[in-house]
């Protein structure tokens, strides 16, 4: 072995072995980096999930002078509301800690409906509570199609078909598969998925090279006679490596969390069986070396700890940019956009979700650019080290 | 052997070390004396390789320290100011890792790693991990680290600072050993009594020049009585 390659090696080696036996480093590397996201997002599917079911429970309605519209009351009931009679006016009712959704029947309503002139009724709510927002639109929906019922009802009365009054019938069809509907949820799976991998190299990152100096152990490095150039790209294959372990840990745990989610619930279907769990796993692997890379040049170039702790927190949110243009402008995967480094990476994650395969042309392209930037940054980075700054 | 020919540093406006000259003789302990803030830890950074000079040259054992960075660092073992070791390594492993980056591997650097361990009373905490140790322990870890690949020169920044009375005394008798060895050794302090105790030469530096050199006697002698009155005519003689 090489002088040169044996030095690199021990480098390696160390630099794993120091951040395995600090706790630190292995809670951002293995729990909070790959598990709290998934974990997280998970959460947030199971309760959108169950406040979709909440459609088909019956709805909370109280209803003032319900006795002077028996037959609107009776179809609301039959529809899914639970009616509760309620004397007190509304604005007695809205000083109460939970209004909940009140339909006040006026006084001419009976009045109104014998003369044919529309009769008034009113629906109070509070649109800042999603709940009662749901709850709401349900109702108003019973409410207009009660009414347009009682309208052709009229029209008949006076010889005319009801169907005169609809000059256009919509008929609303979604493409939407189930796949590409769950894809737009799960288009945040591919920020989560960054994020894992930086976090798990951020520790490493800070520690080799800021922690180093601070710790006074970098002076001393620097006087053996291996190459600076080697110390670089030994300590960002090592933070490579914890970033790749934390990458692969965060695929599995989503994969596992996204068979609880009862996705089907929603009309969707998650895409993520073990294929496409690879898959994903290798689309994201060319930016590994970017992020080793963009983290160790950062960290190499700040003063201290607590500055390149900063200066990396920003850093976490850099490959979202790219993602949230993405989202903002409908971008779709073009080879163009595909090269962006994390669009890239995004674009081919969401076309896997919606069971569209992975072009090996595209993925090269994308692994390609994504290597080709992290050649610059390393670049980068080892000029950094040639600096006297970098003693600070 | 070390020698520094019209070292020069600025930082900024500052001129740290001004055109300083000396050598630091093969089988001899020279010592680098000098107040706070007198250039004597930027002479030795740059001895070290880990700074480069403005102007002048530094050569150890011949080889230029800008030119021949690699080759400068070979025979050179390094003790900065703070020692520097790994907080998650042990004992052990701090002085293998220094090993193997010069070059050294198997059982010929676990013989010389034991030997130092062994030769520096650390054998006791060999296992232990950095952030275990004392500061005496982490100082002679730091030197073991030094010396792992027997270089042929040493150089110490302040290798006293915050030992006790008897790591003092054991520190001594290595660098004596050493010595009688043919080891270049060079330190810096700004403990008089240590200089006079310790050195064969001594290097008198204020403000980044050589105020005055030669052995502690000579020294002494030449201002009548002790060291520091040496020191401290040798000092205010330049004084603006």
């Amino acid at each position: 072995m090489s002088r040169g390659l044996s030095a690199f090696v021990t480098v390696l080696v160390k630099e794993l072995r120091e951040n395995a036996r600090d706790r630190r480093t292995l809670i951002s590397a293995l729990l909070f980096g790959p598990l709290v996201p998934p974990i997280l997002f998970t959460a947030l599917m199971v309760s959108s999930v169950e406040r979709h079911r909440g459609l088909e429970h019956p709805v909370a309605l109280a209803v003032r002078g319900g006795e002077r519209a028996p037959g609107l009351v009776q179809y609301l009931a039959a529809r899914g509301a639970k009616i509760t009679p309620e004397m007190r006016d509304p604005d007695a009712l809205r000083h109460t800690s939970r209004p909940g959704l009140l339909l006040s029947i006026s006084e001419h309503y009976e009045a109104s409906l014998r003369a044919g002139r529309p009769a008034t009724v009113a629906l109070y709510g509070d649109s800042s509570d999603r709940d009662t927002l749901v709850d709401e639109a349900r109702v108003a929906a019973w409410l207009h199609a009660y009414g347009a019922e009682l309208g052709a009802l009229r029209l008949q009365a006076r010889g005319v078909s009801p169907t005169a009054a609809n000059a256009l019938a919509v008929d609303e069809v979604d493409w939407a598969t189930p796949a590409s509907r769950s894809a737009v949820l799960l288009g945040i799976l591919s920020y989560f998925l960054l994020f894992a991998t930086l976090m798990g190299g951020l520790y490493v990152a800070i520690d080799s090279t800021a922690g180093e100096r601070e710790r006074g152990s970098l002076e001393p490095l620097l006087t053996l006679p291996v190459r600076r150039g080697i110390l670089v790209l030994a300590k960002l294959c090592a933070a490579g490596i914890c970033m790749a372990v934390s990458l692969a840990l965060a695929v599995v745990i989503f994969a596992i969390c996204l068979r609880v989610v009862p996705l089907e619930s929603l009309g969707m279907r998650a895409n993520f069986g073990p294929l496409v769990a690879a898959q994903v796993f290798l689309v994201v692997l060319p930016f590994v070396p970017l992020g080793a890379a963009l983290m160790l040049a950062v960290a190499s170039y700040t003063r201290s700890y607590r500055e390149a702790q900063t200066w990396l927190s920003v850093i976490l949110l850099v490959p979202t940019l790219p993602i949230v243009f993405a989202s903002l402008y409908g971008l779709t995967a073009r080879p163009a956009l595909i090269a962006v480094p994390s669009l890239g990476q995004h674009l081919l994650i969401q076309r896997l979700l919606r069971d569209e395969g992975l072009p090996v042309a595209l993925w090269s392209l994308s692994a390609l650019t994504t290597l080709a930037t992290a050649l610059f940054l390393s670049w980068i980075a080892v000029r950094l080290w040639q600096r006297e700054a970098l003693l600070g | 052997m070390i020698s520094a020919e019209r070292l020069t540093r600025r930082f900024g406006a500052t001129t740290a070390v001004d055109a300083l000259s000396f050598v630091a003789p093969d089988g001899a302990i020279t010592g680098l004396l000098g107040a706070n803030g007198a250039g004597k830890s930027t002479t030795l950074r740059m001895l070290a390789t880990v700074l480069r000079p403005d102007d002048g040259r530094a050569l150890i054992d011949g080889r230029d320290t800008r030119s021949d960075p690699l080759g400068a660092r070979e025979r050179l073992g390094v003790m900065p100011a703070v020692s520097g070791i790994y907080r998650e390594l042990t004992a052990r492993e701090n002085v293998r890792y220094y090993g193997r980056l010069q070059g050294l591997a198997g059982a010929a650097l676990e013989r010389r790693i034991d030997e130092l361990l062994f030769r520096l009373e650390l054998e006791g905490c060999a296992g232990r991990r950095g952030r275990e140790l004392s500061h005496g322990q982490r100082v002679k870890v730091g030197l073991a680290r030094a010396l792992v690949h027997a270089p042929r020169n040493v150089v110490l920044d302040e290798p006293t600072n915050g030992l006790d009375v008897l790591a003092i005394r054991s520190l001594r008798q290595l660098l004596r050993e050493l010595r009688a060895a043919g080891h270049c050794l060079l330190f810096s302090s700004h403990v008089l009594s240590e200089v006079a105790e310790l050195c064969d030469r001594v290097v008198v530096i204020a403000r980044g020049r050589v105020v005055a050199e030669g052995s502690p006697d000579a020294l002494a002698g030449a201002h009548g009585a002790s060291l520091e009155s040496a020191f401290l005519a040798a000092v205010s003689d330049r004084a603006p």
